[in-house]
């Protein structure tokens, strides 16, 4: 009763381009079912994630540690609220990242859990930089 | 089993069978000569009442289950084909629908009963046991079952419950991933949650079957909590509790009924109208209202693992009620302190209830957070503490005693269940309106309101006529198909005018042999075209907000009522939340944003859509649709007559549905009446 050969298929590795995706923009792709977003952040949204210091975190972790080297100002997580699975909105909040409507979950822009009842910070789904503008999510 | 049986049959046939399998002999010693304790109330009744839900929620699922589909592409269009075209498809559904509230209602109304009158306390452990075990598997029945028709609600909900089990250690992933037979909630996900919600019910039934037998072992409990001593205690369960439970059948059946007919949409939500989206998350997820008070339970709590073992533990802790309570006397009516700390409880449950339903915000939170443990503490401190302290009053000698000494509460219910049910027809009989609140849209007259409601030909025929000239620019209708136009109950033209109305537009067809697509005139068969072939060509040409399909927007929409007018709405009918919402919204375009507001560029104020900002500018103006039949040509007349369209169109069957519901309730309360006059008749010679 594990997922079939069929759905496994259906979730093998997307390549998505990242040039149609400006500074400050994010756009968001489906894979295995999930909903993923690709912010392109602005220097400002990077120094800020990169500032927080780790007591401030309920689920510490650095945002070098959430993205790729020599690729900070991309940022890929799964749009999936750790609480109970809504999607959060992009943009929204009081830190500059992510909002989720069911209840009250802030995200900061490194998708890290700053406020409400998630437990942990937006997955980060495993992907690598296939160039400098495309990456392979998967 | 435990009746005394004397039942030998005289036909040759029936004694045949009876000493191969004696299935007659077992039917009359537990249903006929089975001595059933005389001073029973109808509390009593819900067990009967229970049986019937069960085999009604059977059998209308079989049926619906031959017309469903269950593919995470199909399903919505399933249920929707089966309420439109379906032969008393919508009757079905209703049935299926309200039924499981109904089924909810009775066994909370069971489940209290047992807890007052200690039904759970020795010899009939089992029988409470074997009760919760039931419980557990209705509301996984009914979790699945609401996932079925696929709607926003379906899938959110499915999402937020089947992520519960992920709190747990180790097992937490794995377990969902096997609930999930993907990824994510998806198809495989439906397809197996369909499996099981048609599994389970015969499951219950197979533990029902222990439950009776667990019963008729120890006996049925009674208001006095004094077991029968003697013959003079009891009476033969054919004819007296048969005619009492077919009695309290039939005024059950009433408050069905109530639900079925006039407002089958009350107990649900308006967002299941919308197909599941897995990339929009509703504002507000609620589960079903049974649900509601361990959905605040588990929000109370702010750590993810210990609000679902709370959650989890709220239900099962039930289990331990006989251990937990070890009064002597049974029946909380000689037990003072034990009936008032119930009726609290009651309050209790009700209460997380309403807050189950509320954001999880502000002074909700603190609230549920302190009935969460005044609900905990009535089963964990206070009942182990009142069997220890608690002096209760002396309990009659015996049934026949207690029945002998009569009090005047019989009395007292009927009277409590006369206003009742006068408060609801007089409710009814009220023109309900949406009350005028700032920002909530103002009530209207609708013609097809109220028990008596019907569709005005003339809106119909001018609210299609808007539909064609404005609305399909943007705006499909695809589940509308040109010989609805022709059928009863809808704008009122003839199969003739149907097919020529159909034979206006250009239908896409084919393959032809040739192998290519071609384009036909419309026939009646066919849907209504949208005006984009997919979501993504929509956006596009709207400014990313897709215009959407506009079949079931009346009911696809709603608005907060708030307390108490949710609760009068119940008995005044209310239920053109989605009709007003949509009139208002057409009318509620302002040019000028009030001062302060940021209205996006691209944007357009409007007073009732939630937000104030809408993608749609101003779809209608004074004069733009010409009426043939001289009604005025105003903004407010054109919003009137399309919103009367589109809720035939997102209901074609009202019509016949408030009409039968006439039908079935006059039968139903001559049938309650004449049931009543049996039974006393049945009962004077046991008094």
């Amino acid at each position: 009763m594990n997922p079939d050969a069929a759905t496994i298929a259906a979730g093998a590795p997307i390549e998505v381009d990242l040039t149609p995706i400006a500074s400050g923009q994010d756009i968001k792709v489906f894979w295995r079912g999930k909903p993923i977003y690709i912010m392109n952040r602005t220097k400002k949204q990077v120094e800020e994630a990169q500032k927080v210091p780790l007591k401030d975190l309920p689920d510490p972790q650095t945002d070098e540690q959430r993205t790729k080297p020599g690729h900070e100002q991309w940022l890929v997580v799964i749009g999936i609220c750790t609480h109970l699975g809504c999607i959060p909105i992009a943009h929204e909040g009081n830190y500059d990242g992510f909002f989720c409507p069911c209840h009250g979950s802030q995200y900061d822009s490194s998708g890290r859990i700053r406020q409400g009842p998630a437990p942990a910070n937006l997955a980060v789904p495993p992907y690598t930089f296939v160039s400098d503008t495309k990456i392979q999510i998967g | 089993m435990s009746g005394p049986s004397d039942y030998q049959p005289t036909n040759p046939a029936l004694k045949w069978i009876e000493r191969r399998l004696p299935i007659m002999g077992l039917m009359h010693s537990s249903f006929v000569a089975y001595p059933t304790p005389r001073n029973l109330n109808y509390w009593w009744t819900f067990g009967a009442i229970l049986s019937m839900m069960l085999a009604l929620q059977i059998v209308t699922g079989v049926i619906l289950a031959m017309h469903y589909t269950p593919n995470a592409d199909l399903a919505f269009k399933s249920v929707e084909l089966i309420v439109r075209d379906v032969n008393y498809g919508w009757l079905l559904r209703n049935m299926h629908a309200v039924g499981a509230s109904m089924f909810f209602v009775a066994v909370y109304i069971h489940m209290f009963r047992g807890l007052y009158y200690g039904s759970y306390k020795e010899p009939r452990e089992v029988l409470w046991i074997l009760g919760v075990i039931i419980y557990l598997l209705m509301m996984a029945t009914g979790f699945m079952g609401y996932v079925l028709p696929w709607g926003q609600m379906s899938f959110w909900g499915a999402t937020v419950i089947t992520n519960l089990f992920s709190a747990f250690p180790y097992v937490g992933e794995s377990i969902v991933t096997l609930l999930w037979g993907g990824y994510a909630v998806g198809n495989p996900t439906l397809n197996r949650f369909f499996s099981l919600h048609y599994l389970l019910p015969f499951v219950i039934a197979g533990v029902v079957v222990l439950h009776v037998w667990a019963l008729h072992v120890a006996g049925q409990n009674n208001p006095t909590g004094v077991e029968p001593k003697t013959e003079k205690d009891t009476v033969p369960f054919t004819p007296h509790a048969t005619i009492k439970d077919f009695f309290g059948v039939s005024c059950f059946l009433l408050l069905y009924a109530w639900f079925i007919f006039y407002m089958p949409n009350y107990l649900g939500d308006a967002d299941n109208y919308i197909p599941a989206n897995p990339g929009v998350t509703p504002a507000h997820i609620v589960p079903e209202w049974y649900y509601l008070p361990f959905y605040a339970i588990l929000r109370s709590i702010p750590n993810k693992l210990a609000g679902v073992v709370a959650m989890f533990s709220s239900i099962l802790i039930l289990a331990f009620l006989p251990w937990l309570d070890t009064a002597k006397t049974k029946s909380s009516k000689y037990r003072p302190l034990a009936k008032q700390f119930f009726w609290i409880f009651v309050v209790v449950c009700i209460l997380l209830g309403y807050l189950g339903s509320q954001p999880p915000e502000g002074i909700y939170v603190i609230a549920g957070r302190i009935l969460t443990v005044m609900y905990f503490a009535y089963f964990l401190i206070l009942l182990p503490l009142l069997s220890r302290i608690e002096t209760p009053r002396p309990v009659p000698n015996s049934i026949s005693d207690s029945v002998l000494a009569k009090s005047g509460k019989a009395v007292a219910s009927i009277a409590v269940a006369l206003i009742a049910a006068g408060a609801l027809l007089v409710g009814s009989a009220q023109n309900a309106r949406a009350e005028d609140h700032g920002d909530s849209p103002p009530g209207n007259k609708w013609s097809f309101a109220g028990p008596v409601g019907k569709y005005d030909r003339g809106a119909l025929q001018r609210g299609l006529k808007v539909y064609k000239e404005v609305c399909s620019a943007c705006h499909g209708l695809s589940y509308i198909a040109f010989r609805n136009l022709a059928d009863p109950g809808g704008p009122g033209y003839s199969a003739a005018q149907a097919a020529a109305f159909a034979s206006d537009y250009k239908i896409k067809d084919g393959p032809n042999d040739a192998g290519d697509m071609f384009e036909r005139p419309g026939r009646p068969a066919d849907y209504f075209p949208s005006p984009f072939p997919n979501e993504q060509a929509a956006r596009a040409a709207n400014g990313g907000a897709a215009p959407p399909d506009l079949s079931l927007i009346t009911k696809a929409r709603s608005y907060k009522r708030g307390f108490p007018m949710f609760v009068i709405d119940a008995f005044t009918q209310y239920q053109e939340q989605g009709p007003d919402y949509v009139a208002a919204v057409l009318q509620g375009y302002e040019d000028k944003p009030p001062a302060g507001f940021n209205l996006p560029s691209g944007s357009f104020y409007n007073k009732y859509f939630p937000g104030h900002a809408i993608k749609m500018p101003k779809p209608l103006s004074d004069g733009q649709v010409t009426y043939d039949d001289g009604s005025p040509a105003t903004v407010a007349q054109y919003s009137k007559d399309v919103v009367t369209f589109l809720m035939w169109a997102a209901e074609p069957h009202m019509e016949a549905r408030k009409q039968l519901g006439l039908q079935v309730f006059v039968f139903l309360i001559l049938l309650a009446g004449l049931l009543y006059f049996t039974k006393k008749k049945v009962w004077a010679s046991a008094h």
